[in-house]
C-alpha cells in the first residue's frame, strides 16, 4: 500500500524535523580488524578468510593496530574525545551473514566520543553537526539472494553467503540528534556525509566509494510540532548507500511522517529500507526480538589502550582537512564561490590541483576540467578521474595555448587525440601537424582574399559594423585548414578595413 | 625391541612421562615403541573405559617415526624434555586433520583446517597424539555423562563416573592408556576428574596457556592444562604448552617463573618457610567424611615437612557458585551461537509445516544438535544478558568476581598457597545426579573460585576414601605464581608415596593390562 | 539497584528459545522451567553483595590488548573454507530462504 505523503514545503512548515545519522565507513587497512586475512574488493568468494573470520571453533580475535590508529585519526578530525581505554563488546544476534552470530563492536566504552563536524552548505553557511561517538566494529559477510526478482531478498528461494567482507574494519559515526535543520535537513545530511567522505579520503583511511559499499548510512528521523517539544518517535532507515539516497530518504520520511501526524496518527518506531527502484522507504520486515542484542564485554578481548603520547603523535601528523584545504585553494586560485563549489561538486579539486602543480595557471586548468572534459565525461557517463587523460597532459595542452602554439580548436583536437590514446599532447600535435599559422604575410593575403570574395561583408566592416567579422574569420580558417589564431585574424581584418 | 627384554610392555606404560622421556633419551626405547604399547593398552582398555572419541593411530605412528628419525640423526637438541612421549588430547582442543567434535552432535564430522597453539607446540616437541578424549558436550558437566557419543567409565569402578568435563583425559591417564593428556578447565573440568580418578590435574593461571584453538566454552574462565600421573609430569607438560601467544589477546605477555624447577625442588620434601593457608569456607560441611579425612591427613603431612598451616577466610566464596552460573552460561550463550548449520557441522531443516527459513533451520539445527545441559545453559545465559536483567544478573556477578579476586589477594598476603579438598565427594554412580542439575553443579563448588579469580590451582591424589575411591587435594597459588603450588604439591606427592610404599595408581586393578601381559 | 528474583514462565522460556534460536519442544520447556527456577533461586543471591562501589571484573588478569601489525598471512583456501559446509553453491555457503512466507 502506497504511503500518503504531505508536500515537503507544507511538512517542514508544520513540523520540525530532527534527524540522526549512523554512518559506517569501511577502513582501507590491509587486513581485517581481528585477523590477518587480506582484504580485497571483488576476490573469489570465501577466499579471504582465516579461522577467525570464518568463525571456526577455537579461533580468537586479535586487534589490528592500524585499524585503531585510523579510528583515532578520524576521531581527531571529528573533534572527539579519544578514550585512552576503550573496550570491545559483543552484539548478539543471528543472521546468516554473521560467522559467529555476534558482531564485535564497542558499546559503553567507545574509542571516540563527543565530537562535532562543521559542514559547509551550498550557500556557504556553516552548520555544526554534533557527534555522539565514532566506534570501531567488524563488518558482516555478504548475501546474494537467488531465485527471486532482481536479486531481492523478498521472494528469494535461498541465499548464498560470501564471508570475505566479514571482519573488515568499520567505523560507525553516530550523530547526536541534529536539531534546527528545518527545511534544510536533507541538504545538511547530504553535505555531512559528503564531508565525512572527503575527510576519510584526506586521512587516507578508506576508499570511501559508496557504490562499493565502503560507506553506508542509517537515517533516523522524527518530527515534532515545535523546537520546544520533546523528540518524537523516530523511524530508522537502514543501509542507505548513496548520497542522493540519503537526501531522498529524509525528504520521503519527513513527508510520510507529516502526513501520518497530520491525521492524528502515530509513528511506528521501526526499521525501514530505502528502495531505489520505487524511490520510497518500506518498513515491517524486522523481527520483534531484533533489538535485544545482549551486549557484554567480549571476554576474548581485553581493554584497548591508546596512550596519550600516541594520540599526540597521530595528531601531529594530521593532513589538512578538506574545508581548510578548500579555503586555501580558493584563495590561491582566485576562484569565485560558484567556481569553487562547481569544482568541488564535480570532484575536480584534486585534478585541478594536480594540473596546476604540473605547471599551468589555475584558470586554465579549471576551464579544461569544468568545460570540455566535463562535457566529454558526461557524454561517456564516466567520472573525470576515469578519463584517460592526466592532469599533466592537460597542463601541457593549456601551456601550448598560452604560448600561442595552439588555438582553442587545435587544443580541443589535441585533447581528443590524447583521449583516443594517440599519445601525449606533444605526440598528438606532431602526428597531425597541428600548428597555428603565425606567418603574418600568409595570414594577410588570406584576409585580403576573403575580403575580396565577400564584398558585402567587407563593405559592412568598413562602415564600422563589426558583426559579420565571423564570416571573414571562418573563411580565413578554412583557407588555413584551421591552423590560424582567430585573434590574430581579427586584428589583421581590423587593420585592413581601417586602411580603407 | 631395543629395551631390556625383562621389561614387559605393561611396565613400559606404567612409567611416568618423565621416565619414558629418560628412556627415549638413553635410546632404551623409541617413540614408536611407546606409541605401539599405548595403542595396545587402548585397544584392550577401551571396551570397559571408553575414554576416547577418536584414536589417531596412523597420525601417532607417523609422528613417532618422524621423531625417532630426527632423534637417530641427533637432531633433537633443544626439544622439550617430554619429546617423543605420546599424549592424549581432550576433544575440546582443535587438531588439524583430526576430527574434533567437543563431544557434540552439532560438530560431528568436523575436521579442523588448523591446529590450536598448544597442538602446534605438542607437534613441535615430537609428542605423538594418540587420539581425542571424551568430555561432557562442550565441556559442560561434571561427569562426562553429557557427551553426545559415549559414557566414559572410571577405572577405579567402572560403574562410576570419572568426573567431568574432562573425564576422558583423566580416565585415559589413570588407566595407562596415555602417560599424559591435555584438558580444559572452566570451573574444575581438569581438577575434579583428576580427584575422581586419582590423577594430577592443573588449571594454570588464566592467560598462562594460550586458548587459541581451545573451543570456547566461557572465554574468561577457560584454561588448557595438563593431566598426568605425577606432579613432575604435569610441570613438564605445563611448561611445554605455556607461554605468551600473540593469537590470544588474553595471553600474559611475559615469562613466568619455572614450574619444573619448583616441582623438582618439592621432591626434596623440605617445606620449611612455606606458609599454607587453609580456606575456612571450602571444607567441613558438605564434604564426605572420607574426603575430609584424607584432606586432614595430607595437611598433617605438609606440616610434617615443615610447612606452617594458617587458617584464612575468603568470605565471598559462598557467592562463587552464583557468580559462576551467571557468567559462564552468559559467555556460553554467545560462544555457542556460531553453531547454526551454516558453515560447518550439523544442519537440520525445520519440520514440514514449518516455514523453511534460515532462522527456522538454525533453530531446528540447534534443537537437534545440542544436548539438554548445553541448551539449559544457553537459555540461562541468554536470560542473564538480556535487556532489563543485565545489571542485576551479569553486572552483579562481575562485581562478585571482583570481591573474590580481592579475597584471594588478601589471603595470599598471609600465605604462599591455599588448600582445600578438590571435590566434595568421591566418584558417583552413573545417573545419580543427571536429573538434578543443581546437585551436579555443587560438584564444582571447590574448584570454581579459581576460575573466577584467574588464579592457578591443581589437584593431586590424596589417597583413597573409605569406599576405596580416590580423593583429591587442591592447591591454589597467586596469579602468575604457578610455581608456588608445584613445590608443596610435589612434596606432598612424595610424602604420600613414601607412606603407602608407591604411587596410589599402582594399586589400581587393571585387568586390561593383565590380559596384555599374557 | 533493583533486586530481581526471576520466575521463569513458559512464555519467558519460549521467548529465550527464540532469541537463542533453539526450537525447544513443549516437554523441554516444561522440564527447563522447573530446573531454571531452582537454579535461579541458588544464584540470585549474587545481588546481595553487588554494591555500587564495587567495579565489575570482565577479565580476571588485568591486561591491555596486544595490537598486531597490519600484515596479511596466507588465508584458508576456498576449498578449506567450504570443506565442512552443509550446502554450497558457486563457492558460497547456502542459506535457506532468509525471509519468511508470511
Ligand atoms: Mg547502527
Ligand atoms: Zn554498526
Amino acid at each position: 500500500m502506497a504511503d500518503t505523503l504531505m508536500k515537503f514545503a507544507d511538512a517542514v512548515k508544520k513540523y520540525d524535523p530532527v534527524f540522526g545519522l549512523e554512518v559506517h565507513v569501511e577502513l582501507s587497512t590491509n587486513t581485517k580488524l581481528f585477523c590477518p586475512a587480506h582484504i580485497e574488493f571483488g576476490g573469489e568468494p570465501n577466499s579471504q578468510l582465516t579461522p577467525v573470520s570464518l568463525g571456526l571453533p577455537g579461533s580468537l580475535p586479535v586487534v589490528n593496530k592500524t585499524a585503531i590508529d585510523y579510528a583515532v585519526k578520524l576521531g581527531l578530525a571529528l573533534h572527539c574525545d579519544i578514550a585512552e581505554w576503550s573496550q570491545f563488546a559483543r552484539k548478539n544476534y543471528f543472521y546468516p551473514d554473521m560467522p559467529r552470530n555476534y558482531q564485535i563492536s564497542q558499546y559503553d566504552k567507545p574509542l571516540n566520543g563527543n565530537g562535532y563536524l562543521d559542514v559547509e552548505l551550498d550557500d556557504g553557511e556553516i552548520f555544526r553537526v554534533p557527534i555522539e561517538r565514532a566506534h570501531v566494529e567488524d563488518d558482516a559477510g555478504k548475501n546474494t539472494h537467488v531465485g527471486g526478482a532482481d536479486g531481492r531478498i523478498e521472494g528469494a528461494d535461498h541465499s548464498l553467503c560470501d564471508y570475505n567482507r566479514a571482519g573488515v574494519p568499520l567505523i560507525e559515526i553516530v550523530t547526536k540528534p541534529v536539531e534546527g535543520a528545518g527545511a534544510r535537513a536533507a541538504e545538511i545530511a547530504g553535505a555531512y556525509v559528503r564531508t565525512i567522505r572527503d575527510i576519510v579520503r584526506a586521512l587516507n583511511i578508506s576508499h570511501a566509494r559508496m557504490e562499493q559499499g565502503n560507506m553506508r548510512a542509517d537515517v533516523n528521523i522524527s518530527l515534532r510540532k515545535t523546537q520546544q517539544d520533546p523528540l518524537g518517535t523516530r523511524s530508522e532507515t537502514k543501509n542507505v548507500n548513496s548520497f542522493k539516497g540519503i537526501e531522498k530518504t529524509l525528504v520521503y520520511e519527513i513527508r510520510r511522517q507529516a502526513a501520518i501526524l497530520d491525521k492524528g496518527g502515530e509513528i511506528l518506531q521501526e526499521t525501514r529500507h530505502w528502495d531505489e527502484s520505487t524511490q520510497t522507504t518500506a518498513g515491517g520486515r524486522v523481527k520483534s526480538d531484533a533489538n535485544d542484542y545482549r551486549y557484554f564485554p567480549d571476554p576474548d578481548l581485553v581493554m584497548v589502550h591508546v596512550t596519550k603520547s600516541h594520540i599526540e603523535e597521530l595528531a601531529a601528523h594530521m593532513p589538512e582537512m578538506p574545508r581548510e584545504r578548500r579555503a586555501r585553494l580558493k584563495a590561491e586560485w582566485k576562484f569565485s564561490d560558484l567556481e569553487m563549489r562547481d569544482a568541488v561538486n564535480a570532484g575536480a579539486l584534486d585534478l585541478i590541483e594536480e594540473t596546476v602543480k604540473a605547471g599551468t595557471d589555475a584558470a586554465g586548468a579549471r576551464k579544461w576540467w569544468m568545460g570540455e572534459l566535463s562535457r566529454i565525461a558526461n557524454e561517456q557517463g564516466v567520472s573525470l578521474e576515469e578519463l584517460s587523460i592526466t592532469p599533466h597532459n592537460v597542463a601541457d595542452v593549456q601551456n601550448m595555448v598560452t604560448t600561442g602554439k595552439l588555438n582553442d580548436k587545435l587544443a580541443k583536437q589535441t585533447v581528443a587525440g590524447v583521449l583516443a590514446g594517440e599519445g601525449t599532447p606533444a605526440e598528438v600535435v606532431a602526428k597531425h601537424g597541428y600548428q597555428v599559422v603565425s606567418d603574418d604575410g600568409a595570414l594577410e593575403s588570406a584576409v585580403v582574399e576573403a575580403l575580396d570574395k565577400n564584398p558585402d561583408v567587407a563593405e559592412k566592416l568598413r562602415s564600422g559594423n563589426m558583426k559579420p567579422m565571423g564570416a571573414i574569420i571562418g573563411a580565413v580558417m578554412r583557407a588555413t585548414h584551421g591552423q590560424a589564431d582567430a585573434k590574430a585574424i581579427s586584428k589583421i581584418v581590423i587593420q585592413k578595413v581601417r586602411q580603407g | 625391541m631395543s629395551q631390556q627384554d625383562n621389561s614387559r610392555q605393561d611396565d613400559l606404560v606404567r612409567l611416568s612421562a618423565a621416565e619414558m622421556a629418560d628412556k627415549i633419551r638413553n635410546k632404551q626405547v623409541s617413540s614408536r615403541e611407546l606409541v605401539e604399547a599405548e595403542l595396545k593398552v587402548i585397544e584392550s582398555a577401551e571396551p570397559s573405559i571408553q575414554a576416547f572419541l577418536h584414536i589417531s593411530k596412523d597420525e601417532a605412528l607417523a609422528q613417532a617415526d618422524a621423531f625417532d628419525k630426527k632423534h637417530a640423526s641427533g637432531d633433537t637438541e633443544g626439544l622439550p624434555e617430554l619429546a617423543g612421549v605420546p599424549i592424549a588430547i581432550k576433544d575440546m582442543i582443535v587438531t588439524k586433520g583430526i576430527e574434533t567434535t567437543a563431544a557434540s552432535k552439532i560438530l560431528e564430522g568436523w575436521v579442523p583446517p588448523y591446529d590450536a597453539t598448544v597442538i602446534t607446540k605438542i607437534k613441535a616437541a615430537g609428542m605423538p597424539i594418540l587420539g581425542k578424549t571424551n568430555l561432557d558436550e562442550f565441556a559442560q558437566g561434571s561427569s562426562t555423562e553429557h557427551s553426545a557419543y559415549t559414557t566414559t567409565h572410571n577405572p577405579w569402578d567402572t560403574e562410576r563416573v570419572p568426573g567431568g568435563s574432562g573425564g576422558g583425559s583423566a580416565s585415559a591417564v589413570a588407566s595407562f592408556e596415555a602417560p599424559v593428556a591435555l584438558g580444559t578447565d572452566t570451573g574444575g573440568s581438569i581438577r575434579q576428574p583428576g580427584a575422581l580418578t586419582g590423577t594430577v590435574g592443573v588449571k594454570p593461571t588464566y592467560g598462562g596457556v594460550s586458548r587459541f584453538g581451545a573451543i570456547a566454552m566461557a572465554s574468561s574462565l577457560d584454561q588448557i592444562g595438563p593431566v598426568s600421573r605425577t606432579v613432575l609430569d604435569a610441570a613438564l607438560l605445563h611448561e611445554l604448552i605455556g607461554g605468551y601467544d600473540e593469537h590470544d589477546s588474553t595471553s600474559i605477555p611475559k615469562p613466568l617463573p619455572s614450574i619444573v624447577k619448583a616441582a623438582r625442588e618439592g621432591q626434596k620434601m623440605d617445606l620449611k618457610g612455606v606458609k599454607v593457608g587453609l580456606i575456612k569456607e571450602i571444607s567441613g560441611e558438605g564434604f564426605q567424611p572420607g574426603v575430609q579425612a584424607r584432606f586432614d591427613e595430607a595437611l598433617k603431612a605438609l606440616q610434617n615437612m615443615g610447612a606452617e598451616v594458617v587458617e584464612v577466610s575468603c568470605p565471598h566464596l559462598s557467592y562463587a557458585l552464583g557468580a559462576y552460573y551467571i557468567i559462564m552460561p552468559s559467555e556460553v550463550s554467545s560462544n555457542l551461537a556460531r553453531y547454526d548449520g551454516m558453515r560447518y557441522g550439523l544442519r537440520v531443516m525445520p519440520p514440514t509445516g514449518t516455514d523453511q527459513t534460515a532462522a527456522n533451520m538454525m533453530a531446528a539445527t540447534r534443537e537437534a544438535g545440542f544436548g539438554d545441559e548445553v541448551k539449559r545453559r544457553i537459555i540461562l545465559g541468554t536470560y542473564a544478558l538480556s535487556a532489563g536483567y543485565y545489571d542485576a544478573w551479569y553486572g552483579s556477578a562481575q562485581k562478585v568476581r571482583t570481591l573474590i579476586i580481592r579475597d584471594y589477594e588478601n589471603a595470599f598476603k598471609q600465605c604462599d598457597v591455599l588448600v582445600s579438598p578438590t571435590s566434595p565427594s568421591t566418584a558417583f554412580k552413573f545417573g545419580e545426579k543427571m536429573d538434578d542439575p543443581l546437585t551436579m553443579y555443587l560438584e564444582d563448588v571447590a574448584t570454581i573460585p579459581a576460575n573466577l579469580a584467574g588464579v592457578p590451582a591443581m589437584s593431586i591424589p590424596a589417597g583413597l576414601s573409605d569406599d576405596g575411591l580416590p580423593v583429591g587435594f587442591q592447591f591454589f597459588a597467586p596469579q602468575m605464581r604457578d610455581d608456588l603450588m608445584y613445590k608443596p604439591a610435589a612434596a606432598l606427592e612424595a610424602a604420600l608415596d613414601q607412606a603407602r610404599g608407591g604411587p596410589m595408581l599402582q594399586s589400581l586393578k587393571t585387568p586390561w593390562l593383565e590380559s596384555l601381559a599374557k | 539497584m533493583m533486586w530481581i528474583m526471576p520466575t521463569f514462565t513458559r512464555e519467558e522460556i519460549e521467548h529465550l528459545g527464540d532469541l537463542a534460536r533453539i526450537a525447544l519442544t513443549d516437554e523441554e520447556v516444561t522440564r527447563m522451567q522447573g530446573q531454571l527456577n531452582v537454579i535461579a533461586d541458588a544464584i540470585a543471591k549474587v545481588q546481595e553483595v553487588a554494591s555500587d562501589d564495587i567495579p565489575p571484573t570482565a577479565n580476571p588478569v588485568p591486561l591491555e590488548a596486544y595490537m598486531r601489525p597490519d600484515v596479511a598471512v596466507t588465508p584458508l583456501t576456498q576449498e578449506q573454507a567450504l570443506a565442512d559446509a552443509p550446502a554450497t553453491e558457486d563457492g558460497m555457503f547456502v542459506a535457506p530462504r532468509i525471509m519468511g512466507e508470511e
